[in-house]
């Protein structure tokens, strides 16, 4: 008992770390987001006061930076709360260490996906109309419907599981100002026997119903292009192929987050090489999903041969496009591919290096699934053009520093990797996972 | 109710532009300038595109007018997430702009390009502002908007017929292209009526409309003889 309990001691040790000592580099870290935030908060501005005119925006090219943003921080939100649900659901041991640094890239990156397409609108000031005149035959009201859902959900799933961590540092920082937010976070949370309880059916429950929501919102996002009648958005298959591209960037995602957590908060022993290895593998199966919806996406307006499909094909593959396009198929497949499918390779810095590169080549992939369709319209006479202004890439910019930089807070504040779940992986988890190995063995009684 | 619809002759068409200058003076469109157009921001809700077919010496070129098609089935209205374009009982595609959130997907959805954005509030020339249509709302910054059938000329027809005590007669709601157009190449009148001139036009043989494979079922016919390349 006595190891055990010094076990425990040292977990509560390395894990609150980052909540009690904070070094030059944290600070360093928050200026440099500020700044780059400041400078996407005085471009917004600019933009508010002046209108859209201000971006690279024209006719027929309706659609650029933002909502190519919207759609890419939609997917990374796909990482976390799925990703765990669908852990915690197998029962697999090795989520104890990632669940909570996934569900709180989930529940921060969804808010710059809604402010990138608040930010696209020609008049924000109108925003409550969408409620107010809300007509539900139009697919942007499915995502505000959905994308709310999300919000909500995974917010509730992201706190539920913090629940007894609060309760825990609320009994260490009694009597400071940060006691009092913990006591009043906490929701009277004492430990026992029956809160317990409730709160693992609570958290199975979130589990089960985040997952159908989670499908739903990347489906509903991709019907935005695939209800128009455009020459390829106009397309089946949008559904599962950004629900299959927001968990790819998701994982790729995670995999970064986790790398930085692991190096600057010093838990090399929590976030071991066979998370990597194993989020490595799973990376890799999606790059192969990926591949195959990509070729099938494009094999199909190839081999169909529709002019006005043809001419959005071209655009991609040999015309202003191409750049964008091939250098896509270089970092969503040919990288993580090469990388991954050798063990040698899939170590923690490969895992990284795919895992950038995924990043890089899922935004290139929405920005060449808006933009080649809107410079070709199908009445063949007016063609566009599109080059970004400084001022939409000042508000990308902002808005990813933003984001960082509320992640960055959220590891000052609570524990990244969730204490009472380690501990009981080490109390319950392994006599469980072992009695269900012996389950599986034939003559036994287990069910 | 009335759908009311147009119908262009392409082959009287001389591509004078004369209809493009009557409407924006109508409607109260900003004027474009050189650096506008670079920017590919020009509004201009009647366009007449210029199609040039084959090389020289075998060439040939097409003026095509383009205003709103004002689809029976209208792509531009589905999208819209707040109602701000919706198709009225007298036929007509309207946007309202006072309503619009300025997303774009309706001019996304719009197959013929034709809807337009506001990218900057508008402007005109000092002498000009004084001039405006008072009929037509001037429209913001950040909204759509898009050709309407001068649709404020169908209300003063309706109000002067209930003043004079009198139905409404086809010919007394006349867009302002319609009026304009000096070699009389377009039509405008009641689609529904069977013996009105666009009704009769629309189903001569010389007829069709822009992308009807899409099924939008456009209210402006073109004429052309022979083989129409679109």
């Amino acid at each position: 008992m006595g190891d055990a309990g010094q076990e425990h001691k040292k977990y509560e040790e390395d894990l609150l770390r980052p909540l009690l000592k904070t070094g030059r580099k944290f600070y360093l870290a928050v200026a440099i987001l500020l700044a780059v935030f400041a400078f996407g908060l005085w471009a917004w501005i600019y933009q508010v006061r002046n209108g859209l005119g201000v971006t690279g925006l024209n006719r027929p090219v309706y659609w650029g930076f933002y909502i190519t943003n919207f759609v890419f921080f939609i997917g990374i939100s796909h990482a976390g709360t799925l990703i765990s649900a669908i852990l915690r659901l197998a029962h697999a041991e090795w989520r104890r260490a990632i669940t909570r640094s996934a569900e709180v890239i989930t529940v921060l990156v969804l808010f710059f996906g809604v402010f990138n397409i608040i930010n696209d609108l020609g008049r924000p000031d109108r925003l409550f109309f969408i409620i107010k005149h809300a007509k539900f035959g139009s697919p942007l009201l499915w995502d505000v419907v959905s994308i709310s859902l999300y919000m909500a959900c995974s917010s509730i799933y992201l706190f539920i599981p913090l629940i007894p961590d609060i309760a825990f540092l609320r009994d260490k920082f009694k009597g400071t100002l940060r006691g009092f937010i913990f006591r009043f976070l906490s929701l009277g949370w004492t430990g026992s026997g029956k809160q317990w309880r409730r709160l693992e059916k609570a958290i199975s429950a979130m589990a089960v119903l985040v997952i159908p929501i989670a499908v739903s919102v990347h489906t509903v996002v991709s019907y935005v292009f695939a209800m128009t009648i455009q020459p390829m958005w106009h397309s089946t298959i949008f559904g599962p192929y950004f629900v299959t591209g927001a968990i790819f960037s998701g994982i790729a995602a995670l995999i970064i987050a986790m790398v930085i957590i692991r190096r600057s908060c010093h838990l090399e022993s929590y976030l071991k090489p066979v998370h990597f290895n194993n989020l490595g593998l799973l990376l890799l199966v999606m790059s192969l999903l990926w591949f195959y919806f990509t070729f099938t996406e494009n094999l199909t307006a190839f081999y169909g041969a529709e002019p006005s499909h043809l001419a959005v094909f071209y655009a991609k593959l040999t015309g202003p496009y191409a750049p964008f396009f091939w250098s896509m198929v270089f970092c969503c497949f040919i990288v993580p591919v090469g990388i991954l499918s050798n063990r040698r390779t899939r170590t923690i810095r490969g895992t990284l290096v795919a895992s950038l590169a995924v990043i890089m080549g899922m935004w290139l992939e929405r920005f060449t699934i808006v933009l080649p369709t809107l410079i070709n319209p199908r009445l063949p006479y007016h063609r566009g053009i599109y080059s970004p202004t400084w001022v939409e890439i000042a508000i990308t910019a902002g808005s990813l520093a933003m984001f960082i930089l509320l992640y960055v807070l959220f590891v000052k504040i609570f524990p990244i990797v969730s204490l009472w779940e380690i501990k009981q992986g080490r109390e319950a988890g392994v006599e469980e996972t072992a009695a269900r190995v012996r389950g599986y063995l034939p003559g036994t009684s287990a069910t | 109710m009335s759908k009311w619809g147009m119908v262009i002759d392409l082959d009287r068409c001389t591509g004078c532009q004369a209809c493009v200058a009557a409407c924006m003076v109508e409607n109260n469109v900003p004027f474009s300038t050189p650096e506008i157009e670079k920017r590919q921001r020009s509004i201009s809700w009647m366009s007449v595109l210029t199609v040039t077919e084959g090389t020289y010496p075998d060439i040939r070129q097409r003026f095509i007018p383009r205003p709103c098609m004002h689809c029976e089935n209208p792509p531009c209205v589905k999208v819209c997430p707040v109602g701000a374009t919706y198709k009225n009982d007298e036929g007509l595609v309207a946007q309202i702009y006072t309503r619009c959130i300025g997303c774009r997907y309706c001019t996304n959805n719009c197959p013929y390009t034709l809807k337009y954005f506001n990218y900057f509030p508008p402007h005109w020339p000092k002498p000009m502002r004084k001039r405006l249509n008072p009929d037509v709302s001037v429209r913001q910054v950040g909204v759509v908007e898009k050709c309407t059938f001068c649709h404020h000329r169908l209300q003063k027809a309706k109000e002067k017929a209930g003043l004079e005590k009198r139905q409404l007669r086809e010919e007394d709601y006349v867009p302002a292209c319609v009026q304009t157009c000096p070699p009389r190449a377009i039509y405008f009148g009641d689609l529904d009526n069977p013996k009105s001139p666009v009704a009769l036009l629309a189903k001569s043989s010389r007829a069709f409309r822009l992308l009807e494979e899409l099924g939008t079922e456009p209210q402006v016919f073109y004429l052309t003889e022979g083989e129409w390349h679109g």
